[in-house]
């Protein structure tokens, strides 16, 4: 690596790929050619910085410069300014929404002030493409002190201690499920990396993937010393290509390197990588179900056990562990297990991944420490609500998970607090929704979601699901009685309690944690036929304000149904009966007239 | 069984990649993502094809393909458009966005249209929330999509 005497990082994330960042990184390297910069100065592209709310980002190192919402075209008054001027471009600035001061700095921007980056510790910060930044910063040494140092269950030992558990969903405790792989007595096992990120409104894993894919190499080769295995296996969605392309480079140079492949560091230990794809399915994401997937099957999930420990890939032990759960390997081995354990609170160790995301000021990843609230995860990284709009529920786990409440604000993060307030930890899907939206509609969304996914092996999920959604419906609709929703809880425990895998056992939680925080208004919807956030279109109302009215006609003669009655100059009226909600005659009336309720 | 006649050559290159696999039934997937990057979707006679290459019976291939959304067996649009319906796209009116494109296209979601320009597709998530509602028309991503935007999208298509 040359010596540069300063850094532009430009972020390659996909959220800021699709803001032409790629455009931006191309004009920022020509300005520096232009203006004979190139021995002093580097661009390089970086994974994901979090802040995908203002991207494009761009960084300047080393005086942690913070721009945002950089276009294309302001590649040159970077270059002439910043670059050759020492002068920081004041309008790219990060802006506080409140105080309306700049901050240039990122390590003062409230959205990073509370984080405590361990599994993102290189997002943003390293060229993903280039494995010398990665050795640069401490990369391949837990491989390295592994291999050469420590015996297996020495390493299986430091995992143990450090508390860590599986970031996937299910808080396993990772140490554990190596030890019993290694305990599985076979010639042949396989170390499996399930970037499968199924969760609508989750890119965890694909961040740390595109952003920082050598740590996940160097953890699953850690892996495959401690259990035994010289074969890593990763199942990756096909639609990652950025991910794909970026690990296929990161797996490629790891082997020139030494780092992947026979008598790694002279140890005697071999290991390799290969690439399985996905191809949507969201019950994939379920280890046996991966698994069949992985054989070229239909990914429908099996009764454990046996667990893929003891009987995995092809009927061998497979030790399947998520991507965030791996990138926080090397950092545990390298600090030891005292540190990781310091961080988070009692059960639950570390830090947690998020994906903040629906009406937040600040949408982007993050990465906090288990115990911090959701108060402060909301409010001073993502700065609020949306439009000043009135918080109502974040939902948490994705489909399996469940809406959370005021009440639960400031309740600390971890597996065991979210299971209790009846969401769970999930692979960190976070999105937050405000005053207009409409809770029977988001639990109907959600089991939208789990019908279509359902791989309908076992009938309380092919069939339990599909009633549960029918109702919803039903419900939104204005046809749902008190009655359905006594249904909607029974139906919900019964799929609880019989479904073959999580996912049909998880399903029914958006249902259960929307009818237990949200009681008065799936009431109202049912007895009152109302929707206070006006999404459920059947239940709104159009209805003509007397005082407001001056005939003019306009929303009679425009209604495609005719279902407004009135003469010139006198007060019109909409019937009911007739009205299909098009809300045409409000749209024409220019005398705020015609409201809905 | 098969109606469609395809291209002798594409059928050879399909051949091709089953032996790239070793004709192995293991390796099914990644037989059909190929397959459909060579064809743009898998109709019976691409199934029918594989099955016989790689030894297993035409209802395996085809319990695969119909299991997982990324295979389709319709053929797309010249620009296929898809619709992010993650959750962070829903909450912020990705379903104002689809009947947009309903209403203009005239055709359902999982449709092309008669003149085999666009196709109409929803997905789970592209991970770029912090754009939603999020509209990919072929590879291109457009972010914060507004019912009100989707006209000027359709436009720079025709």
């Amino acid at each position: 690596m040359g010596k540069y005497n300063m850094h532009v990082l430009v972020c390659g994330g996909t959220g800021c790929h699709a803001s032409e960042s790629e455009t931006l990184l191309q004009n920022l390297k020509t300005e520096v050619l232009e203006h004979g910069l190139e021995n002093e100065v580097q661009v390089i592209v970086t994974g994901c910085f979090g802040f995908c709310e203002k991207g494009p980002i761009v960084k300047i190192m080393p005086d942690n410069t913070f721009y945002t919402e950089v276009t294309p075209d302001d590649a040159r008054v970077i270059v002439e300014e910043h670059l050759i001027k020492g002068r920081k471009v004041n309008r790219l600035l990060y802006t506080h929404p409140e105080t309306k001061e700049t901050v240039a700095d990122s390590k003062h921007m409230d959205f990073y002030k509370k984080q405590l980056r361990i599994a993102l510790r290189n997002c943003g910060f390293i060229d993903p493409e280039n494995i010398e930044e990665y050795i640069a910063r401490d990369g391949y040494e837990a491989l390295a002190r592994s291999l050469n140092e420590l015996t297996p269950e020495q390493v299986i030992e430091i995992i143990k201690k450090s508390g860590l558990r599986g970031r996937g969903g299910g808080g396993f405790p990772t140490g554990l499920k190596w030890e019993i792989t290694r305990k599985s007595v076979s010639d042949i096992k396989y170390v499996v990396c399930n970037a499968d990120e199924g969760d609508p409104g989750a890119f965890m894993d694909r961040s740390i993937l595109e952003g920082d894919p050598h740590s996940v190499i160097e953890a699953m080769a850690i892996c495959g010393y401690c259990i035994g295995s010289s074969i890593g296996l990763v199942y990756i969605r096909a639609e990652y290509p950025l991910a794909i392309e970026r690990l296929k480079t990161a797996i490629a140079q790891a082997r020139d390197y030494g780092l992947l492949g026979e008598d790694i560091f002279g140890s005697g230990f071999n290991f390799d990588i290969e690439l399985r794809y996905g191809a949507g399915a969201f019950v994939c994401g379920e280890e046996t179900a991966l698994i069949h997937s992985m054989e070229g099957l239909r990914g429908e999930p099996t009764v454990k056990p046996p667990f893929p420990s003891v009987s995995g890939y092809f009927g061998q032990p497979t030790n399947v562990n998520n991507v965030e759960t791996l990138a926080n390997v090397p950092p545990i081995i390298n600090q030891g297990p005292e540190w990781f354990s310091t961080i988070g609170n009692e059960k639950s160790k570390g830090t947690k991944v998020f994906a903040l995301a629906g009406k937040i000021n600040n949408v982007g990843l993050i990465e906090v420490p288990m115990g911090t609230t959701l108060r402060e995860v909301i409010y001073e990284i993502g700065e609020g609500i949306k439009d000043g709009k009135k918080f109502k529920a974040v939902q948490t786990g994705g489909p399996s998970g469940g809406c959370l409440t005021e009440k639960h604000l400031d309740t600390p993060i971890d597996y065991e607090n979210l299971i209790a307030s009846g969401s769970m930890m999930g692979s960190g899907g976070m999105i937050v929704m405000d005053e207009d939206d409409c809770m029977v509609s988001v639990a109907k969304f959600y089991l939208e979601f789990t019908v279509e996914e359902s791989c309908g092996k076992c009938t309380p999920c092919r069939v339990g699901n599909k009633r549960l959604h029918e109702i919803l419906d039903k419900i939104t609709q204005g046809n749902g009685t008190r009655e359905d929703l006594d249904r909607l809880r029974n139906l919900s425990h019964v799929i609880k309690d019989t479904a073959l895998c999580g996912l049909g056992q998880t399903s029914p939680n958006p249902v259960l944690s929307t009818l237990d925080n949200f009681w008065d208004e799936f009431v109202e919807h049912v007895v009152d036929k109302k929707c206070r956030s006006g999404q459920c279109k059947a239940l709104l109302q159009y209805v003509i304000v007397p005082e407001n009215c001056v005939g003019c006609t306009a929303c009679a003669r425009n209604c495609p149904v005719n279902a407004i009655s009135g003469e010139r100059k006198e007060i019109h009226l909409i019937d009911q009966s007739i009205c299909i909600k098009c809300g045409v005659c409000m749209e024409k009336c220019k005398f705020n007239a015609v409201l809905v309720k | 069984m098969a109606t469609i006649t395809l291209p002798a050559s594409k059928l050879d290159q399909l051949k091709d990649v089953c032996k790239s696999f070793n004709n192995d039934k293991k390796e099914l997937i990644n037989v059909l993502h190929k397959a459909q990057g060579i064809f743009g979707y898998l109709p019976a006679e691409v199934q029918e094809i594989i099955a016989r290459e790689l030894n297993i019976s035409v209802a395996h291939v085809y319990g695969v393909v119909s299991f997982y959304s990324f295979f389709t067996m319709l053929p797309k649009g010249e620009h296929p458009i898809s619709i992010c319906l993650g959750t962070a796209c829903y909450v912020r009116g990705a379903e104002k966005v689809i009947d947009e494109f309903k209403k203009h296209l005239q055709i359902k979601v999982g449709e092309t249209t008669a003149d085999g320009k666009f196709s109409l597709s929803c997905l789970r998530c592209v991970g770029a929330c912090g754009l939603a509602p999020v509209v990919l028309v072929g590879e291109k991503v457009y972010g914060r999509v507004a019912p009100d935007g989707v006209k000027k999208i359709l436009e720079e298509y025709t």
